[in-house]
């Protein structure tokens, strides 16, 4: 059991940048430059796609709470990078990202967000609650914690039948001061459940830093409490990220659940409707500075992988698939009302309630005759 | 009297609570540095500081029940849960501990606790997010439960609350905050436990609380202007205790009633109010006591399944018309009144 660091810490968690050099690029294979450009391509991707949420949500389109994956892209496309098409994946409410990178079609994910019959949760889930048990993505959570109990069943059942696959559970800092996380990875533990917990540490709740609500900052340390093995990524980092992320993966599969931090930044503010005004400008000034985005494509210029013009062409490449999403969203049908009851149970039930508001529990009937009394 | 917002009722007493009493304090999630996810508690960090506003981790069940052990020891606390549904998380606290300290251990102790919460729904925020569940407190001896429809009410329920020796839970509403209405300027409080009749009339009760007694009230004044109806509205105001007389003696004269609520049907608030009429009322009944509320579903995120789901004022009119409708063929057959 080792409680191990991946990369420096700076006092703020963050990895201190890496000096990199053209002659690095010079020795990478083809495969490995495919996969930098995989990842920038991806991350690209989130990018633009939830700029596009944003402005669809103030053009009243999207509806509800909805929480965005701007400073993200790194630690989900590394992530995701190390499961397996049969591995199972629960998140929380600031998923999008992790829908369209487990593979799911981006039209389906924003039609889930426009409330239509073709989005992911065929519209009754929203923002927060994209599923798709085709992709093994179960969820896309509302309730803080919610998830992390029911992850850790699912590496129950895996282990129960004997089977290969682990699960993936995402959840933010503020999520591990929920009991349920205490709760669950003492059982995973015990259980030696297929399990990777990662937390994903974007040092804020909702305007609450996580030196303000975690006794033990540094949250990957929580893991000894359960001697389950943890450590701490660089968030902003997609191969750090991808490369923690396989490690921890390849224990689950042997057996041992795993905690892993990924230190990370939220661009805006908790949700779209939040002006982050708790933000101070060097805060703001700091994170720009930090946009993974920018950081790796500047980074895969400088090491000789991509060029501008290469740089253009996956910037317009991913603008299209976005505007696709869009317009397919927006296409697509809403749902209809008299399907309002169609998922009440799984199993069918006499005397099921399928009533609208306004309609009585008994038609009126004829009054009885007085007279007929006995 | 003095015009303002429901959220500015509820900012200014909580401050006016804390000034007049040392142990009166708040704990929450995103209620200091954030100054609340619904900016309830705006400003109460930089006058109160850290010790008398406190910022919870998300941690329901942990700080509620370390609200209710410092209510134990004399303490005033109010709590802020952000939204009813994650009222769930501390349940157990709740209604194992705050409902039970009192009676279990022969009235040594009492827990002067409040938990604000708001309810809502229609926002689109979905299954998890928009659930109505105050029958859960509302159903526990040992809480009281109210529910404050105007800024008025906002002042006068919450003062009650905080001065009070038991746990209360303090229901909001996402829909209210926003809504204006005159507030007296002395600080007196309401009385826990009384419903108050909003609109008096002779034809048919409508009974509602929260959100639902602005729909009543508006019914009633649409009714009124329409077709000439004379409406009389109860606002419960009080869950637990349920104000029963103010329900039967308003029946009692209209001899007809409907019940509109923003939870789910089966077992709801508005069957124990039904149950209340058949029980205090049944001989003074000219038709069946109605209902109308929340489709049973889980309640969808997309729009048309939403609006769908929800009670409109629309439904509410259909029920009042059905029922006087009911009430007609009665007087037709029995030729009573
Ligand atoms: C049980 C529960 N309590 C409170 C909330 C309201 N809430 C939604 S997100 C959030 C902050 C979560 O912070 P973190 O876990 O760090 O995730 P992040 O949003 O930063 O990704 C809160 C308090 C909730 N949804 N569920
Ligand atoms: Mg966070």
């Amino acid at each position: 059991m080792t409680n191990q660091m991946h990369a420096p810490r700076t006092p703020a968690g963050r990895a201190a940048p890496k000096k990199s050099t053209r002659a690095k690029a010079a020795a990478r294979t083809p495969a490995e430059v495919a996969r930098l450009v995989g990842f920038y391509r991806q991350m690209l991707l989130i990018r633009r796609f939830e700029e596009r949420t944003a402005r669809s949500y103030t053009q009243a389109l999207i509806g509800g709470y909805c929480h965005l994956n701007l400073g993200e892209e790194a630690a989900v496309v590394g992530l995701l990078s190390a499961l397996s098409p049969t591995d199972y994946l629960f998140t929380n409410y600031r998923e999008h990202g992790y829908a369209i990178i487990r593979g799911i079609d981006p039209n389906r994910v924003m039609a889930e967000l426009y409330g239509r019959t073709d989005g992911v949760s065929k519209g009754w889930g929203g923002s927060m609650h994209m599923f798709d048990r085709g992709h093994r993505l179960l969820g896309g959570y509302g309730i803080v914690g919610g998830q992390v109990p029911l992850a850790t069943g699912a590496a129950l059942a895996i282990d129960y039948r004997g089977g290969n696959e682990i699960v993936m559970c995402t959840m933010g800092d503020g999520t591990a001061n929920i009991g349920a996380f205490h709760e669950s990875l003492n059982i995973a533990a015990l259980w030696k459940l297929p399990i990777v917990y990662v937390i994903i540490n974007n040092r804020l709740g909702m305007g609450t830093s996580v030196e303000r609500s975690s006794a033990e900052p540094e949250l990957f340390r929580r893991a000894t409490s359960y001697r389950m093995e943890s450590s701490r990524v660089d968030g902003l980092d997609p191969i750090a990220v991808a490369d923690a992320s396989a490690h921890a993966v390849a224990t689950a599969r042997d057996g041992h659940p795993y905690l892993l931090e990924v230190v990370s930044e939220r661009l805006r503010g908790h949700s779209v409707v939040d002006p982050a005004k708790y933000r101070t400008e060097a805060e703001v000034a700091q994170l720009r500075e930090h946009d993974p985005v920018v950081t790796f494509g500047a980074r895969l210029v400088r090491e000789g992988v991509l060029d501008a013009d290469a740089l253009a062409a996956i910037e317009l490449e991913v603008t299209a698939r976005v505007d696709e999403a869009a317009a397919f969203a927006e296409s697509s049908p809403a749902p209809d009302v008299a399907t309002l009851f169609d998922y009440n149970y799984a199993s069918a039930v006499p005397n099921d309630s399928r009533r609208l508001p306004g309609e009585p529990l008994f038609e009126p009937e004829p009054l009885p005759d007085p007279g007929e009394a006995t | 009297m003095t015009t303002m917002t429901y959220r500015q009722a509820l900012h200014d007493t909580l401050r006016a609570e804390m000034i007049r009493d040392e142990n009166v304090f708040l704990m929450g999630e995103e209620i200091g540095v954030f100054e609340g996810s619904y900016k309830i508690t705006a400003g109460l960090l930089a006058e109160f500081g850290e010790r008398r506003v406190r910022d919870t981790p998300i941690a329901e069940e942990g700080f509620t029940g370390a609200a209710i052990g410092a209510a134990m020891l004399g303490l005033r606390p109010v709590v802020e849960i952000m939204t009813i549904n994650f009222s769930l998380l501390a349940l157990d606290q709740i209604v194992n501990h705050a409902a039970k300290i009192y009676g279990m251990f022969g009235g040594q102790t009492s827990v002067p606790l409040v938990i604000r919460t708001p309810g809502g729904g229609g926002q689109q925020l979905g299954a998890t997010h928009s659930q109505n569940i105050e029958l859960y407190y509302a159903f526990v001896p040992g809480l009281k439960v109210v529910a404050p429809s105007t800024p008025a009410d906002a002042k006068a329920l919450l003062l009650a609350a905080i001065r009070d020796d038991d746990p209360v839970l303090f229901l909001e509403n996402l829909a209210l905050y926003n809504t204006k209405g005159d507030v007296p300027d002395d600080d007196t409080p309401a009385e826990l436990g009384r419903a108050k009749i909003t609109r008096q009339g002779r034809d048919l009760t409508l009974i509602g609380y929260s959100r639902m007694a602005h729909v009543a009230a508006q019914v009633a004044d649409q009714l009124a202007a329409s077709e000439g109806l004379d409406i009389e509205v109860v606002d419960l105001r009080s869950l637990r205790p349920l104000d029963r007389p103010a329900i039967i003696e308003s029946v009692k004269k209209t001899h007809a009633a409907v019940v509109v609520e923003d939870d789910w049907l089966t077992y709801g608030i508005g069957a124990e109010v039904a149950a209340t009429i058949a029980d205090g009322a049944f001989d003074y009944l000219d038709a069946p006591v109605r209902r109308v509320a929340m489709a049973e579903v889980p309640l969808p995120y997309a729009k048309p399944l939403e609006t769908a789901a929800l009670p409109s004022v629309d439904d509410v009119i259909n029920a009042v018309h059905q029922t006087l409708d009911a009430v007609g063929r009665r007087h037709q057959k029995v030729g009573h009144d």
